[in-house]
This record gives structure tokens, C-alpha cells and sequence, in this order.
């Protein structure tokens, strides 16, 4: 058992951190300002030029091929350095490397990794929240074409999508899991309505609506075949549950050692309560960072995803809600105006315990799949 | 990096699983079988595993910290009523001593918080300490001030027992009681070797409440699947899945952490293992109090009797958690490696 590099890893460490010296865009954690996302396009293209990007995927769609113990490294550098987490995409590209057939994966997955294509994920309904099962988006076949109508909620940074990864029922005569199929539509058309949702912490460019009505896909851009929709939206979701594929360790630790540089710049200002959640902070951030070294050295062994993904989510939940505690404390709510930043990450916060599946939905699946409690 | 365990070592934990499972006591009545824990304790002396921190020749420990800390995770999981970590914890003192191993059983004294070491000026005597996990043992380690550290010497026992823990007694110092240094001398330990040292310690008092953890969550799961109320076991209901599940979350979490530290004990420099067992020690601490509880309460009313081996669990886990420091002390010394509080005047 060993947490050091080897020599490899450290050769590929010292190249990252010359590189990062150089080339930090200076953007703020994600997800906590609509200026992040506006930056974030050119970072991931950055990242990816550079040769730091997609490290444990194939070649053959732009990555490298190494294990994906080189991911830890690189959030390791990205917080290290104060640069902007890595784009969070790997559960896009594992979800259609494991159900796409040659053809999907060579024309879909090269632009997601270089970051050409924008994609977006149309899984959740108004109606189809933690029961996706249920979802109402039909996909009736047209033609070379299907024709979708219905209405997605929360698809993240939509109307900056070229396209999305949309989950729709293409046969009503089946039960419900197995009558979903899953395409990659075409965000710039007709038929396609978008409405922006204002957060609790006012961002307003993350999450939308979307409105499918009429739009067209041809049904050479469905990825797995008709009735594997599901499937792939689980291989997804077990992906999205994953600190290690997510890269959020970077994003955290970002976060702490700008509250910890803080603090050391006028401790007197802060009092033994503040200092505590700051200490919380920096201990769950760590423990996450460790805890996906451990997840990601058992994959050298080709272990597969599985119900383990859930206790990962619950984990990274409440390293999140405790470093936005200690973004509230430490940060304070900007009582006086101004810069009202942790106010922003705290109430971000809120929404990890919900988003990828609620802390509900994990606890029930740890339950049956770990504990092997009865149902 | 790759944290797998080796061959070698999970040859080593497998091994301390099976001593524990044979051995171990699996209800409270068993604890007070004499010839059982007697075979638990020849099992570990015959292992070796209480001499892994004597010195080699070079002068280094015979196997690093995670290997100690795998046996001390197993050990926890199985309530094993025997001496471990405070035979391990003096071998690792008189190690770094260069003093020879100890004839006789040891352990190592703390101060009456259990906070650090009990430390006496020369000459003095004892005054107030505990000696942990002192189960026949007849002395105590403990350490003198010193020109660049400390110097280690040793106290006779013969207090009262203390049974927070039922399964590894605690014994106070006799306030009287000579000081006496070691037969052979034994060097200066450095500051920089007592950090050292501290890090061994709660990297194993981490892995304990680990294996404390563990077997708790395992001993309320196998309830909640044979328990029946309303006509259907109560490891059906959500409210007790809940309960059970972010218990697990909460136990590997505290594991990643706690090998985290095992490892860095001796592959780190001292402050930045010291800072590492203090993540995992703090992470653990809180996590172990919460998850005896759960498993106290999804016993519902047996869970609060004597037979009930959750109430074992919980008091093997509050002096693990207390032994070199729990949760307070452990995050100022995360904060304090971080440039905040600490030798800083914050606080």
C-alpha cells in the first residue's frame, strides 16, 4: 500500500505543476458564479490542448490511456494551484463508451473530450424526479428520424448546450423501465424552448428547462439500442455519483484553502466557532481526497462500478455541506452588501444533497445493495 | 500510488480476522471466560504482532504502520480482550530510545486526560496518570523533560481498575510511585521522534475505532435483518435503513482516512504524519461516537441492557477516542499544521 507517487506519477506531477504555473485562467470554483461557466469552455480546451485532459480514457477519443489513479494527481495540482477543477464530463463519456456502438462513440466522443461539443443532460421531469422510471418524453419514429415532445427540468447549463443526451419513451407497451431509449439531439433547432431557473443562491445560468416540442434526431444518434435507455441513465447517474470521476476534490479543496488563507491573514477576526467549521472543512475535504485514492486504486484491479457509487455520493455530500458551512461562518453572509461569494457557495451547497439522486434515494440503495437489508 | 493492500498484508489482516473470530469474545457473558481470553492472548503472543514497532538491527521497526494497523483494526472489530496497542505503543517508545525491548508486559502512561504522555521531572514521583490498556501489564512507560526532547522511563503498576472499556482496562498511576529510568538508559527522543510516536498512536487508535465501527455496524445489521415487528423485520423500514446506511458511509470514510494515516506514519515527514493521523483520528472520533449509538439504538430496549455487546462497542470507542486526543484536540492540530491557531495565539 503506498500514497506516494511512483516514478511515473511524479514525472507527470512536476509536468502538470510547471504547466498549471503558466496557464491558470484565474476562475473561482465552479458552480458558485455565472462567470465560471462563461470561462469554463476555454479552460476545459486549455486543459485539454496541454495534454491534461480525459487521462484514463481511451486514445482513440482524445484521452490517454493511463490509470485513473492519474486523476487524483491532477485535482491534487488543480487545488494546489488555485486553478479551476477539471470539467466534469466523465460519466457523459462513460455512459456512451459503455453503451454507444462504434459508430455513436467515434462521432460523439471526441468533441466532448476535446471540448469542441457542449453537452447537456435531458434525464429529470417535472413529474420524474427521483422516480425517472415514470418520465413522459415520448420519442415517436419519423422516417430516418424520431420526433420528441416533452419537458426536461434541471439540465444543466442548457442554453449553452450544443447538444443533449435526452431520455425518452419510445415504447408505451413494455413496463416502464424497459420502454426508454436514450439520443443525442441537436440543441440549435426548431421545436426546442428553453427556460432559465434562478437558483436559491441567484446564479442563473446553470440549471434550465427545456421544452421539447417537435424537435428531431435521427435515429442514427440514438446511443444503445431502443429499450437500453435506462441502462444508460444508471450507468451515468453510478458515474455522477463519483468524486473520483467528477473531479469535485479540486473544486473542494479550492474552496477550503481560500477560506484557511482567510483566516491566516487576520486570525483575530475569528472566534473559536468559526475556526472549528474551518477545521471540519479541511478535514472532510482531505478524507474525501484520500477516500478517492483508495476507490480508484481498487479499480486497478478492473473492480466495476457499482452500489459502492452511493456511499461515494453520501460522502461527497457532506464534504460539500460542511465546507459551505464553513463558507458561512468563516465567509460570512455579506450582512453589510458587497461581496456576498460564501454566502453563494454555502447555499450551493444545498443542492448536492439532491442533485445525481437525494441522500434519500443513496441511503435506500446502500441499504439493499451493501447492507442487504430486506426491502 | 496505489493504497491496494498487498499480498502480504492481506495475508496479515486475514490472519488477525481469524484469531478474533475464533477467540474473540461474541457476548458480553464470554468476556468474563478466563480460559477463552487466555487462548485469545497466547493466540497474539504467538503471532508476534505486539513486537511489529521493536527495532531491527538497523534500528528501524520490524513492519510499518499500516501492518500494525491492520491488526489493530481487527482486533477492534472483535472486541479482542487483549493488550495490543499499549504493548505496541512502548515498544515503539523504547525503539526510539534505542533502548532494549521490554522484559517484562508494558504499556505506556498517559496524562490523566489521556491526552499525551504523562511526563515527570526527574526525581519526582509519579503523580497523576493512566496507564491504558494495561491488562498484566507491571509497568508504565513514561517520559522525563530533557536537553532536546525527553528521555523515557518507567513506573511500576498497581492501581485500580478502571472498566470504561470491558475490554482493555485502564489502571491510574499510583501518585507515589517511583519514576524509574530504564536498566539500560536509552537515548533523548526528539520532539520530532514523539510527534513521531504521537502519529503511531492515533493512527492506531484510528484503526481500532475502524474495527470498533465495523463490528458495530455488522452486530445491528445482523439485528435489524432477524428483528420482526409489525409482521416484518424491522431492517425493512427506511427510518432504520437510514440509521444503518449512513453508519457504513460513515465507517468508510473514517477507513480511508485512518489508512491514509497508517501509511504516513512512517513515509511522511513527522509533522505532516502527525497532521495526517490528526485528519483521521478527528474523522473517526466523531464518527465512531455516532455510529455505537446507532447500533444501541436499533437494539431498541436490548440495547440499552447489559447483554447487549452494543454497550461494548461504544466503550471500546469513547477510550479509543480519548487515548492522545479526540475530536478537539486532533482538529487544532489539523488547523495548526495548516498555519491557524495553535502556537499562533488564536486561541
Amino acid at each position: 500500500m503506498d500514497f506516494g507517487d511512483s516514478p511515473d506519477e511524479a514525472a507527470f506531477r512536476a509536468r502538470l505543476r510547471g504547466w498549471l504555473r503558466d496557464n491558470d485562467p484565474g476562475l473561482p470554483a465552479s458552480s458558485t458564479s455565472d462567470e465560471y461557466w462563461a470561462g469554463q469552455a476555454a479552460w476545459h480546451r486549455s486543459l485539454y490542448d496541454a495534454g491534461f485532459f480525459g487521462l484514463s480514457w481511451p486514445e482513440d477519443i482524445g484521452g490517454h490511456a493511463l490509470p485513473s489513479v492519474y486523476d487524483v494527481i491532477l485535482d491534487e495540482e488543480l487545488a494546489a494551484a488555485g486553478a479551476p477543477p477539471r470539467p466534469s464530463l466523465g460519466y457523459l463519456v462513460q455512459g456512451i463508451l459503455e453503451h454507444g456502438n462504434d459508430d455513436v462513440r467515434r462521432r460523439f466522443l471526441p468533441g466532448i473530450v476535446n471540448g469542441r461539443d457542449r453537452w447537456c443532460q435531458g434525464f429529470s421531469e417535472p413529474d420524474a424526479g427521483s422516480d425517472l422510471a415514470s418520465l413522459r418524453t415520448r420519442a415517436e419514429r419519423d422516417g430516418d428520424d424520431y420526433v420528441i415532445t416533452g419537458h426536461k427540468v434541471w439540465t444543466s447549463y442548457s442554453d449553452l448546450a450544443d447538444w443533449c443526451l435526452v431520455l425518452a419513451r419510445t415504447d408505451h407497451d413494455v413496463p416502464r423501465h424497459k420502454g426508454l431509449s436514450a439520443f443525442r439531439i441537436s440543441m440549435r433547432q426548431p421545436g426546442i424552448e428553453q427556460r432559465p431557473l434562478k437558483m436559491i443562491n441567484g446564479i442563473t445560468r446553470e440549471f434550465g428547462e427545456v421544452l421539447f416540442d417537435g424537435a428531431r434526431v435521427p435515429a442514427a444518434d440514438m446511443i444503445g439500442d431502443p429499450g437500453e435507455g435506462w441502462k444508460l441513465a444508471m450507468t451515468v447517474v453510478s458515474h455522477e455519483r463519483e468524486p473520483g470521476e467528477l473531479g469535485y476534490v479540486a473544486r473542494y479543496k479550492k474552496v477550503v484553502e481560500e477560506l484557511a488563507a482567510t483566516v491566516r491573514a487576520a486570525p483575530d477576526r475569528y472566534g473559536p466557532e468559526q475556526v472549528r467549521d474551518l477545521g471540519w472543512a479541511i478535514v472532510e475535504a482531505e478524507m474525501l481526497r484520500l477516500h478517492v485514492c483508495r476507490r480508484l486504486s481498487d479499480r486497478l484491479d478492473g473492480i466495476s462500478h457499482g452500489p459502492e457509487g452511493s456511499v461515494d455520493k453520501l460522502l461527497m455530500t457532506r464534504v460539500e455541506q460542511a465546507v459551505g458551512h464553513a463558507a458561512l461562518t468563516v465567509g460570512g453572509a455579506a450582512h453589510g452588501g458587497g461581496d456576498d461569494t460564501w454566502l453563494k457557495v454555502y447555499l450551493y451547497s444545498r443542492a448536492q444533497s439532491v442533485m445525481g439522486g437525494t441522500s434519500q434515494i443513496q441511503r435506500n440503495l446502500v441499504a439493499s445493495r451493501i447492507l442487504g437489508l430486506p426491502t | 500510488m496505489d493504497v491496494r493492500l498487498s499480498p502480504e498484508q492481506q495475508a496479515l489482516r486475514d490472519s488477525a480476522a481469524q484469531v478474533v473470530d475464533r477467540l474473540g469474545p461474541h457476548a458480553v457473558g464470554e468476556l468474563d471466560d478466563a480460559e477463552r481470553s487466555a487462548k485469545l492472548d497466547a493466540a497474539v503472543a504467538a503471532s508476534g504482532w505486539r513486537e511489529l514497532r521493536t527495532a531491527t538491527h538497523a534500528g528501524g521497526p520490524w513492519a510499518s504502520g499500516v501492518e500494525v494497523a491492520l491488526v489493530a483494526e481487527e482486533l477492534g472489530r472483535g472486541l479482542a480482550d487483549v493488550p495490543f496497542l499499549g504493548p505496541t505503543l512502548a515498544a515503539e517508545l523504547r525503539r526510539l530510545a534505542g533502548a532494549a525491548p521490554a522484559a517484562a508486559p508494558e504499556t505506556v502512561a498517559l496524562g490523566a486526560d489521556l491526552a499525551a504522555l504523562a511526563c515527570r521531572p526527574h526525581g519526582a514521583p509519579a503523580g497523576a496518570g493512566v496507564a491504558v490498556d494495561a491488562l498484566g501489564a507491571t509497568a508504565a512507560l513514561v517520559v522525563v523533560p530533557a536537553t532536546g526532547g525527553h528521555t523515557v522511563a518507567r513506573v511500576a503498576l498497581a492501581g485500580d481498575r478502571a472498566r470504561l472499556d470491558l475490554t482493555r482496562p485502564t489502571v491510574a498511576l499510583d501518585p507515589s510511585a517511583a519514576v524509574v529510568a530504564l536498566p539500560d538508559g536509552g537515548t533523548v527522543v526528539s520532539d520530532e521522534g514523539e510527534a513521531r510516536w504521537t502519529a503511531l498512536g492515533l493512527a492506531l487508535t484510528a484503526a481500532d475505532l475502524v474495527g470498533a465501527m465495523r463490528g458495530a455496524v455488522d452486530l445491528a445489521v445482523d439485528y435489524a435483518r432477524d428483528r420482526r415487528q409489525y409482521g416484518t423485520p424491522i431492517g425493512s423500514f427506511q427510518a432504520v435503513q437510514h440509521l444503518l446506511a449512513d453508519a457504513f458511509v460513515a465507517v468508510e470514510g473514517s477507513r480511508s482516512a485512518a489508512l491514509h494515516a497508517a501509511w504516513a506514519v512512517d513515509a511522511l515527514p513527522a509533522a505532516d504524519a502527525l497532521a495526517a493521523a490528526a485528519v483521521a483520528k478527528a474523522y473517526a472520533a466523531r464518527a465512531a461516537r455516532t455510529v455505537c449509538e446507532t447500533a444501541i439504538q436499533v437494539h431498541g430496549g436490548i440495547g440499552n441492557t447489559w447483554e447487549c455487546l452494543a454497550h461494548v462497542f461504544l466503550r471500546r470507542a469513547l477510550l479509543s477516542g480519548d487515548i492522545l486526543g479526540g475530536v478537539g484536540a486532533n482538529l487544532d492540530r489539523v488547523l495548526d499544521h495548516d498555519g491557524i491557531g495553535g502556537a499562533r495565539g488564536l486561541r
